[in-house]
């Protein structure tokens, strides 16, 4: 009920009540988009977005931007981490390793 | 989605790990005490027991699942009057199926079907509306639960049933709020938090802002987190992060789909068709007030609660039941003394043994055996 799960706009069926066609893993339903659209991101424009749909809702875009952008940052994190630990290693004295 | 893998990737599990490792370290050294985060949401309570997550943390962390699951908050007394509007003749009452098993004093939703009563189960509010389309001759009662991430779902229902002119529709609202919530938790006596965990759903809709009180007056950190395991631990390595540099900030791992400023469209419609209740009665926690919400006057021919009568009674937990005390996590799941024996996933006590995203129905399912092993007992 409250996870949601992402699908993508394949059509829009009702533009009077804002409902359009997605298919979530393969399995096509209609889905209110009102909470997805706004003046910069008409109705029209969502065919082909990626969604969150809880309970017959697209309460979200997919932001595929921010996405990537965070797996860049976990990336990045992971190379830190290791330089961190290669660092605290030579710091130690040798031989004692770090716990 | 392709993406989606890659919060899974194993390795980056690793690298996180050991920086969460490093960073608790540090911490408990200095404070002297291990650290307890709270995750709020009962969507991360499901996925930190379906990944192990608890498992692969340092005992330097431990992780309280908090109340977040509005299926397991739900008191004796409200099933009572589901199951009383279920079995009103000419009704046909409408549910998500994680409330049908939900224990009442007397029976659940799933009893009083079997019993005969007309009760159906709904993927969407939307579809209760259908029903009431095609059945004009009959009164369709949508039970409306959760925190703000389907508050408007069931707000717009309500907006499109006014548009359309269905009358023969109305909404049992048990809707409850996230931020009273919080607050509630920070407030009682027996419970020492060092960090939040937000939930990414709910911030989806009221976006990060409406926590800022909680960095401001309570000085603790919270970072809104998505629900792969690789952004549980993201957000748990930022909670640790603002710790160790003595920070309280809001912070959101989850930017993907949360927007600092919520969504306009839900946030207007949940205003038009709600209104804070004085309090709301929870499950294990007692009164909390402006916890739930109801239907505004202008909306009241579509709330179940006038329309009908219902019995509203208090109905006190079985005594043997520890639910509150697991919810605000004084205590582990598996120190119920009826875990796992009278309390079980096929015949639940407590609703937190319900739904999968309540603690105890998670620790029954993956986590209970995994925990004692890491534990060495
Ligand atoms: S084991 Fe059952 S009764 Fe005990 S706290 Fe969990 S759900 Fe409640």
């Amino acid at each position: 009920m409250c996870l949601g799960i992402p699908g993508q706009v394949v059509e829009i069926t009702d533009p009077q009540r804002k409902l359009g066609l997605v298919d979530v893993a393969g399995v096509k339903r209609e889905i209110n988009l009102a909470c997805v659209v706004d003046e910069a991101h008409p109705l029209e424009a969502c065919v082909g977005d990626w969604v969150l749909v809880h309970v017959g809702f697209a309460m979200s875009r997919i932001d595929a931007q921010q996405a990537a952008e965070t797996l860049a940052i976990l990336e990045q994190l992971g190379e830190v981490q290791e330089e961190i630990a290669a660092m605290r290693a030579s710091a130690a004295s040798p031989g004692a390793g770090t716990p | 989605m392709k993406y989606v893998d890659e919060f899974r990737d194993p390795e980056k599990a690793k690298r996180l790990l050991a920086e969460i490792e490093g960073l608790s370290a540090r911490i408990t050294e200095r404070l002297g005490r291990p650290l307890a985060i709270m995750e709020v949401c009962g969507g991360h309570t499901h996925s930190i027991f379906k990944y192990g997550i608890e498992t692969m943390l340092p005992r330097s962390v431990e992780l309280v699942h908090g109340p977040g699951c509005p299926v397991c908050v739900l008191p004796m007394g409200r099933v009572d009057d589901c199951v009383a509007l279920a079995e009103t003749p000419g009704v046909i009452f409408t549910t998500f199926g994680d409330a049908m098993r939900v224990p009442g004093s007397k029976k659940s939703l799933l009893q009083a079907k079997a019993e005969g009563a007309d009760v159906r189960m709904v993927y969407s509010p939307l579809d209760a509306l259908a029903i009431a389309r095609d059945n004009p001759d009959r009164e369709i009662v949508f039970f409306g639960l959760g925190f703000e991430t389907t508050m408007p779902s069931t707000a717009m229902t309500v907006l499109a049933a006014e548009a359309e002119g269905i009358e023969n529709f109305s909404l049992f609202c048990n809707h409850i709020t996230i931020i009273p919530t919080i607050k509630a938790i920070l407030d009682s006596p027996d419970l020492r938090l060092d960090g939040f965990l937000g939930p990414g759903h709910v911030s989806m809709v009221i976006g990060t802002r409406p926590y800022n009180f909680i960095a401001e007056h309570y000085h603790r950190p919270v970072v809104i987190a998505g629900f792969e395991p690789l952004d549980i631990l993201h957000a748990l390595w930022m909670v640790l992060k603002q710790i160790d540099e003595g920070r309280a900030e809001i912070e959101n791992q989850y930017a993907r789909i949360v927007p600092e400023e919520g969504n306009a469209v839900a946030l207007d419609a949940i205003a038009r068709v709600f209104e804070l209740r004085p309090y709301f009665e929870w499950r294990g926690l007692g009164s909390i007030d402006h916890s739930g919400v109801r239907i505004r006057e202008a909306y009241g021919r579509f709330d179940a609660e006038r329309r009908f009568s219902v019995p509203a009674l208090k109905i006190a937990d079985p005594k043997s039941c520890q639910c509150g005390e697991v919810l605000k996590g004084v205590i582990k799941p598996r120190d119920c003394k009826v875990f796992g024996s009278v309390c079980t996933p096929e015949t639940p006590l407590g609703a937190l043994m319900v739904s999968s995203e309540g603690a105890c129905a998670a620790y029954y399912q993956y986590g209970d055996l995994a925990v004692l092993e890491a534990e060495g007992a």
